[in-house]
């Protein structure tokens, strides 16, 4: 598989408050993002996370280091529309995104501004409204809508740029449980079967059970990287780093301290029954 | 109170008056609002009263929230009235009360003048209720698209203005939720005179504006990623064009203006 997002030694630095340091981010991240792929960025606040996903299409340019997509250099400024077109972002408050007031034309927003022919627009529009099911609210006020779908109309309005990766900026932050699944489910949904790249940047353990991988932030580097069960098995760092681990993992690692011996790599459910049953023989 | 601002509200629908060019309403308003200052007497009024009931009554939108629309500016609406009403000069007096004098001249002014005020804002009202703010900014930049030869930023403009009207509701909601949460530590924005009234309310323009500002900036962030940079090259969703409907639309309404026009030559 091919690389859609490239960091080199990235770093970026926040601007000081007066007669403070510069406040560091990211203090060199090097991370290849396969296309195609579901990643998960976790890590607390302040860990580095949400920069790290602002420098993907450049709303963030790196102080050191490089950003690739899909090869083009993030610094380059005639680049910046083509790098924005491929990576498009959602962002945690729905109603801070939506730029018009039908639902119809905030998702034909981004087409416009790329200069999509009239009929190619009406297509696309139709097309990511059914991406996300939202096909029956085309001319809906979104400010009446709940917050999991403001928050599907913004992410039906970055796929009308058809781009190859969706980046979520906590995303899901701010929505109720049910909110969440449906966001969780319409991003999990493109991922595969429009082949998508989804990079989901979030606080939330249970997210992460599904993805293809999962990268750890903490202190402006990556802590850890790599499956789900592989990260979350390591659950004495990931506490050393504030986070908590998934119920699942976290009631077998309670049994294990007790001398059961059951196998700490079950994030669902299900396989977190099958382990237990299996532990009682 | 918050709720009967209903400036920029945009009811959806699929009427004749919600499918017309917003150019065509545009230049409607600005048709009637022309015929309105024109209207000189008791016909002329009628007329308008009578072409703004056919309007809402095609566009389908409840006199009700019509209604609503008023209450903002009722004060000003009485006070233009009592205005009138008391200090214009006359020839009869129907009553005498001190410096409080009605002559029949005044109450005429009155009437006619609020009869005016209120035709002209349920007018603009009915406009901004069947159109969509989009459609409406992207009318007045198609209006006024000329003006860009003379360095005049218009889409600029129409894009501030349909953002601006977008946010109306978020803000509106916003308002409402720190006033409850500034009344819940105590505040109290009922009691006292004006001005206490007025320091009252400095509580909650703080906030409002300290989020406005945060919401303006995220937004902006987001505008760019989804590759907004300016007026240049952009395409349209909804490309306006004149229908036979809006032919029709104006022909009715530069009638109306020449129907008012006679009728004040006759002093009606």
């Amino acid at each position: 598989m091919s690389a859609i997002i490239e960091t080199k030694e990235l770093r970026f630095a926040y601007p000081a408050e007066e007669g403070g340091q510069p406040v560091l981010a990211l203090r060199g991240v090097d991370l290849t993002i396969e296309k195609g792929s579901f990643v998960v960025v976790l890590g607390h606040n302040g860990s580095g996370k949400s920069t790290l996903a602002k420098t993907f299409n450049g709303v963030l340019l790196p102080a050191g280091g490089k950003v690739y997509v899909e090869g083009m250099d993030t610094l380059d400024e005639n680049l910046l529309l083509a790098i924005r077109q491929r990576v498009g972002m959602v962002f945690q408050n729905p109603d801070n995104q939506i730029v018009a007031n039908v639902v119809e034309e905030d998702v034909a927003f981004a087409p416009e501004n790329l200069g999509v022919p009239t009929e190619e627009i009406r297509r696309r529009v139709d097309d990511a409204l059914k991406a996300v099911g939202m096909s029956e609210f085309v001319t809906h006020a979104p400010h009446l809508l709940s917050g999991g779908q403001k928050q599907r109309i913004a992410i039906a309005g970055v796929i009308a740029m058809e781009p190859a990766c969706i980046v979520l900026d906590e995303a899901t932050a701010m929505l109720d449980p049910i909110g969440r699944q449906e966001v969780l489910s319409t991003v999990h949904r493109l991922n595969r079967e429009k082949g998508i790249t989804v990079i989901l940047i979030t606080h939330h353990m249970n997210e992460a059970e599904e993805a293809d991988r999962v990268i750890v932030m903490d202190d402006g580097v990556m802590a850890m990287d790599g499956t789900p069960k592989e990260v979350f098995t390591r659950i004495d760092e990931l506490r050393s780093m504030g986070l908590t681990t998934p119920d699942t993992v976290d009631l077998l690692d309670r049994l294990r301290r007790d001398g059961w011996h059951v196998s700490l790599d079950a994030l669902t459910v299900d396989e977190c029954a099958d382990a237990i049953a299996a532990a009682l023989g | 109170m918050l709720k009967d601002i209903t400036l920029g509200q945009y009811f959806p629908g699929t009427t004749v008056a919600h499918k017309l060019d917003p150019r065509t309403k545009i230049l409607l308003v600005v048709l009637y609002i022309v015929a309105l200052f024109c209207a000189k007497g008791v016909v002329g009024y009628a007329l308008m009263a009578l072409c703004l009931a056919a309007c809402v009554r095609i566009s389908k939108v409840g006199i009700k929230q019509l209604m609503r629309g008023l209450k903002p500016v009722l004060f000003i609406i009485i006070f233009t009235g009592l205005l009138n009403l008391f200090f214009t000069p006359g020839d009869t007096y129907l009553l005498e009360w001190g410096f409080l004098r009605i002559s029949m001249e005044g109450l005429r002014n009155a009437v006619f003048m609020v009869l005016r005020v209120m035709l002209l804002i349920m007018g603009t009202f009915l406009m901004t209720y069947t159109t969509s703010p989009i459609s409406l900014t992207d009318g007045l930049e198609r209006l006024l698209n000329g003006l860009k030869r003379f360095h005049v930023p218009v889409h600029e403009l129409a894009m501030m203005m349909s953002i601006a009207l977008r946010f109306i509701p978020t803000l509106i909601e916003e308002t409402d939720k720190i006033m409850s949460a500034q009344k819940a530590r105590g505040a109290d924005f009922e009691s006292g005179n004006i001005i206490q009234k007025a320091k009252a309310l400095i509580p909650i323009l703080v906030p409002l504006f300290i989020s406005a500002f945060r919401r303006a900036d995220e937004l902006a962030t987001a505008m760019e990623c989804r590759c907004y940079h300016g007026g240049e090259g952009r395409t349209k969703l909804h490309v306006l064009k004149y229908q036979r409907r809006d032919y029709i639309a104006l022909t009715i309404g530069i009638l109306v203006v020449a129907v008012i026009l006679t009728l004040r030559h006759f002093g009606l």
